[in-house]
């Protein structure tokens, strides 16, 4: 009796366990199944600059204007190889100069008016030619790492279109990839003049709505979008530069993700089973560049002396609490061509006093430290930062004083040469060396307003890395590459201090949230549970 | 009243002595800081970074691992001396001014109490935030501030104390004796102002340590890696999740500063003069 | 009583054109070319030109001040440099926002400082009075930012009951009516929103609240202490009238003169303390404008708001001065009886 009663008992049990995991498997199925609508709150350390790309060089302008604009030709999800957006398909002539691009059809803007060759000439060409009616209306950035070399768009018809060059060009199709080279409508253009960098009107998947400076930026899911259409209604990137202040939102459900927290919170973040946290190594370097052209900086032994004098290793061990590594290189090694045989400055107090010395200055001197007022990915807590540097500067003698300014105002202040030294940071888009080699060591760009700003000029470096820019055999760009490393880490006209770890932290209601290296990440699949 | 008196109703009252007793302390700490102060309150040991109250670090560390009872100690120097400094800069036009205005009347007391009232239509800290706006932030232009904001408040004071002696009838008999006005201000007027102005310069030592804090919170004060107490508030603010410490500490410290000239300044007046509560 | 309010209108007026100046000149004291710190740093030459041209900057000083002047009586405070919206749109919004916390500061202040002060003075040498006069004297040592992060830490952080910061959770939405979300959250009968704003307006009303609070409270009980020892109170209580009776009807009217001047004078040490809590709380309010705008370099907007609160100082102190001065003969008045 006993034994059948347990049978029975068991039997139930069972059968209770299938029509449990039964009345679940909806559900489970149901979680995956991606919720439409939604308002993302997405929460981020400043507000962007502008959001026509080819004038922005920060990335919260970056964040924003890839969610509205879109390219001829984008990065790939999880590889840095390109594919195609806006242009279908490629080819270069045999010469190496012309580019021909065959063009998406049926595609159309946010305001309408269509996609064509022309938009692309019109985007272009306001960037490259001086004389081009739109070239009046921004101020373009960088043009060495994105349509520099570009000499000419011309239109072959509606859905054709072919770039010349005036030197055979390897990376072009990856610097088309980049934000820098944005699509947009030659309507808006004229409508909106110089204000196209607060109005822009693209192809992505999202709209813009609105933009309240300094507080929100809000993007509408564009129900035309040419391809598959994003989840989220909404989506509101928020402005919150107080690190702790943007933690607490992320905390009180006030935004949805926290982006450049610090690693304090990111710590307390772990253990909140509220909270996803994604990790990347990343592609990005914070350097202290050494502005060259100042007295006792132009000594290289000075330059190699502060190299001594700091302990990289602490500052990713505390400040970073280890999400980030130690540098050595202008990039970091998830780039290819990196120079691992480098052997970086070790952390010494007396090597650093005897360059000193070496270089007539053993009682140090005074000089000033220039900090960025708000927290960067590659360096989430600058003045702190700062102050341990300056700690270590003073163990060898080099008084160095603490000063910050306001974003803008410092990466205006910087671009002019006006520091000593100075905190920076820069995030390489498209994973080619070019873009952090030539783009901000070399003497092209190291007049104002400047990306070199080590201000650093070395006629040697400068051939290596030109001359990669027209190879287009990789293994021999390599070769090129590590020598050219050799001579920063000779010359050293940046002190690199760290590659950081790139974090995103969200909350779990959300689903697919994408981390890309090199930062250019859209949002179109995301979706928020209810 | 006469000194020995005063002298032996301070000690009486317990309000004054308590606060004494704080201010002593707080002044002997920042004597022998240097001597005291466990660490060096300027060099990081990141290792060690926001660690809570433990036997080796009484108070904690901040976020780069410096001490922080070291650094409470060596801020004590400087809210002292920023205090004296503010209320110096304070104390001396102020009275001038008090002075003038309350013994010449009409024709001069007019223009400078408008001019006082000017000032006095901003709010203390924000008149403060002018200022530094304009000298740029640093410890000396938190002072200079600090010290020019309230100068009104001195005016005032000193004018209304000189307001009624100036009735009394010793003045009265002075003037009748042919005394020049200069010596009547110097000689008799004046020293009868010092009572209130030592209760009043007492009280504005904690409102000055307060005011310069609120604005080193602002961080429009002493830069980095300067151990005072305002700033250091204002890092401890970011880590109030975690190590709440931080903040809590030096802000223990400018409040029994604060309530040390409060009490004392009280007792001051209690017996120098009630009718001024 | 009209020569009254006229002469005091007259000195209000006075005292407007000098702060007027002092705010007008403080621009030109900075240290740099007063077009750049009007426009900003990424300015092109022509908007640099534009400016100077508009505020005749070329011009001489008297005649700047005019225009300048000729602007604020037009409502035009200048646009401000980072978000290029006139600076009386952005100091009007926030402005309301400082009202709604001063004002709920302002209550509780008052009604917990004058309700201790009653107590302490009727009970006067008790335990209540020792304790609370204890509290007042630690009220006004305390610095109010750090009282504010002690409070945070203890009510949001470690017991989790009330919110951290802002004026109310970021998703809702808020109905503008009068511009205080408590009001109009009432209004438009969303309660959700109502009890969501209270929340968030507990911590930083009562922070802001503890200054003034320990100022009133010892002055009720000082007042308070004076007019009981006044025969006309014993004659209140000789006639057979009730405790209670003679302390609110008697008492306290005649107290209550002291008491709201100090409410009044006090106002100015709320709007200071008002640039703090904001900060702390990162309450949207004029104050944390201020601070915000003077670290981004944003002048036209750091003078926009120090004019309107130097003003807005000035209005209330007059008002006050009426106020006491209505108040006064009628309790003359009374008192006698």
């Amino acid at each position: 009796m006993e034994i059948e009663r347990r049978e029975i008992m068991k039997r139930v049990y069972i059968s209770f366990l299938l029509l449990a995991a039964l009345l679940m498997m909806p559900s489970f199925i149901l979680a995956q199944t991606p919720v439409k609508g939604g308002t993302l709150t997405w929460g981020r350390g400043g507000d962007s600059v502008t959001l026509d790309l080819a004038q922005a060089t920060d990335g919260e302008s970056i964040k924003a204007g890839i969610q509205v604009l879109e390219n001829l030709v984008i990065f790939k999800k999880d590889t840095m190889d390109v594919e195609p957006q806006l242009a279908t398909s490629w080819e270069v002539s045999k010469d190496g100069l012309v580019w021909t691009f065959k063009l998406r059809k049926g595609v159309k803007f946010h305001d309408g008016t269509p996609f064509n060759a022309n938009a692309v000439k019109v985007s272009f060409e306001r960037v490259i030619d001086k004389n081009h009616p739109f070239y009046k209306y921004g101020t373009w950035r960088y043009p060495a790492l994105g349509l520099g070399p570009v000499k000419e768009v011309k239109v072959i018809d509606d859905y054709t279109v072919a770039l010349r060059t005036e030197k055979p060009y390897a990376p072009l199709v990856a610097n088309l990839a980049l934000w820098l080279c944005p699509i947009l409508s030659p309507a808006a253009i004229e409508k909106y003049k110089e204000d196209i960098g607060r109005n822009p009107v693209g192809t992505g998947p999202f709209k813009f709505v609105k933009w309240i400076k300094d507080d929100q930026i809000i993007l509408e899911r564009n129900d035309d979008y040419r391809g598959q259409k994003p989840h989220l209604d909404r989506i509101i990137l928020k402005a919150i530069p107080e690190v702790s202040a943007r933690f607490m939102a992320l905390q009180s459900g006030a935004v949805d993700i926290a982006d450049d927290l610090d690693p304090d919170s990111i710590e307390m973040a772990k253990s909140n089973t509220n909270f996803k946290i994604i990790e990347r190594p990343s592609v990005n370097v914070g350097y202290l560049a050494v502005n060259t052209k100042k007295p006792i900086l132009s000594n290289k032994l000075v330059r190699q002396a502060i190299s001594h004098a700091v302990d990289k290793q602490t500052i990713v061990k505390t400040i970073f609490r280890g999400l980030a590594i130690p540098a050595k290189n202008p990039y970091p090694p998830s780039i290819w061509g990196y120079n691992n045989k480098i052997v970086d400055y070790d952390y010494s107090v007396q090597k650093a006093k005897g360059l000193l010395a070496k270089a007539g200055y053993p009682n140090g001197f005074d000089i000033e430290l220039w900090a960025m007022p708000v927290s960067r990915a590659y360096m989430p807590e600058p003045v702190k930062t700062a102050e341990l540097i300056q700690a270590y500067l003073a163990a060898v003698g080099i008084n160095a004083k603490i000063v910050r300014y306001e974003w803008g105002v410092y990466l205006d202040k910087t671009a002019k040469g006006e520091h000593d030294m100075c905190m920076l940071g820069w995030l390489g888009g498209n994973a080619d060396p070019d873009n952090f080699l030539y783009g901000l060591l070399s003497s092209d760009n190291a007049k104002p307003p400047a990306a070199n700003i080590a201000f650093w000029e070395n006629a040697e470096f400068d051939k290596l890395v030109k001359d990669a820019q027209t190879v287009f055999d990789k293994a021999k760009r390599t070769q090129l590459y590590l020598r050219a490393q050799e001579i920063f880490h000779e010359e050293v006209p940046w002190v690199p201090l760290v590659h950081s770890t790139i974090v995103r932290v969200y909350n779990k209601k959300l689903h697919d949230v994408p981390l890309r290296p090199n930062g250019l990440n859209s949002f179109q699949m995301i979706w928020k549970e209810k | 009243m006469e000194k020995v008196e005063a002298l032996s109703e301070l000690k009486k009252n317990k309000t004054a002595m308590v606060g004494l007793i704080l201010i002593c302390f707080l002044l002997i700490l920042a004597l022998i800081g240097p001597w005291i102060s466990p660490y060096n309150p300027l060099v990081p040991d990141p290792i060690n970074r926001l660690k809570g109250p433990s036997w080796s670090h009484l108070f904690g560390t901040d976020s780069l691992g410096r001490d922080i009872l070291s650094r409470v100690i060596y801020g004590s120097r400087i809210s002292i001396i920023i205090g004296l400094i503010a209320v110096s800069i304070s104390l001396v036009p102020g009275a001038i001014l008090g002075l003038l205005s309350g013994f010449y009347g009409r024709r001069v007391d007019e223009p400078i109490m408008r001019l006082m009232d000017i000032m006095l239509a901003f709010p203390a800290i924000l008149l403060a935030i002018f200022i530094t706006a304009i000298l740029g932030p640093s410890l000396l232009n938190t002072m200079i501030a600090v010290g020019i904001v309230y100068i009104p408040h001195y005016a005032r004071i000193v004018r209304s104390s000189v307001l009624s002696l100036k009735e009394q009838l010793f003045v009265q008999a002075v003037r009748s004796l042919g005394g020049s006005n200069l010596r009547i201000i110097a000689l008799h007027i004046f020293p009868n102002t010092i009572p209130p102005i030592i209760i009043y310069a007492t009280l504005g030592m904690g409102t000055a340590v307060l005011q310069a804090a609120a604005l080193g919170f602002l961080g429009l004060g002493a830069q980095p890696p300067t151990p005072e107490w305002g700033a250091m508030l204002s890092e401890g603010r970011q880590y109030i999740q975690n190590a709440p410490h931080v903040a809590a500490f030096p802000g223990v410290a400018i409040f029994m500063l604060v309530l040390g000239f409060n009490l004392f300044g009280d007792g001051l007046r209690d017996i120098l003069d009630p009718s001024l509560r | 009583m009209a020569k009254f309010i006229s002469r005091r209108l007259f000195h209000l007026i006075f005292i407007l054109i000098g702060v007027s100046i002092l705010v007008f000149l403080m621009l030109r004291l900075i240290p740099g070319d007063p077009a750049h710190l009007l426009v900003g740093e990424f300015a092109s030459p022509a908007d640099v030109a534009r400016i100077r041209e508009k505020l005749g900057l070329d011009r001489s000083y008297p005649y700047q001040y005019y225009i300048y002047v000729k602007n604020l009586l037009k409502g035009d405070m200048g646009v401000s440099v980072r978000s290029n919206v006139p600076v009386s749109q952005e100091v009007f919004v926030r402005f309301l926002a400082t009202v709604e916390l001063s004002i709920v500061a302002m209550l509780i202040s008052s009604f917990i400082g004058i309700m201790a002060g009653v107590i302490s003075s009727v009970r006067k040498y008790s335990i209540f009075d020792y304790c609370s006069m204890v509290m007042a004297l630690a009220g006004i040592s305390m610095p109010i930012f750090w009282l504010g992060l002690m409070l945070m830490y203890l009510f949001s952080v470690k017991w989790g009951i009330l919110p951290m910061m802002g004026r109310y959770t970021m998703g809702l939405d808020h109905h503008v009516i009068a511009g205080l979300v408590i009001l109009d959250s009432l209004l438009s009968g969303d309660l959700q929103l109502f009890f969501n704003s209270l929340k968030h307006l507990i911590l930083p009303a009562f922070t802001l609240a503890t200054i003034p609070m320990a100022i009133i409270a010892r002055m009720t009980r000082s007042s308070m202490l004076e007019v009981m020892s006044k025969d006309y109170i014993r004659t209140a209580r000789a006639k057979g009238l009730s405790y209670g009776a003679v302390i609110f009807r008697h008492a306290l009217k005649n107290a209550f003169l002291p008491i709201i001047t100090v409410i009044g004078l006090n106002f100015g040490l709320l709007l200071g303390g008002a640039v703090l809590t904001e900060t702390i709380f990162s309450w949207p309010g004029l104050g944390r404008y201020v601070v915000d705008s003077l670290s981004a370099r944003d002048y036209p907007a750091v003078q926009g708001c120090i004019l309107f609160f130097a003003v807005i100082m000035v209005v209330v102190n007059l008002a006050v001065d009426i106020l006491y001065f209505y108040l006064d003969p009628r309790l003359r008045i009374d008192g006698k009886g």
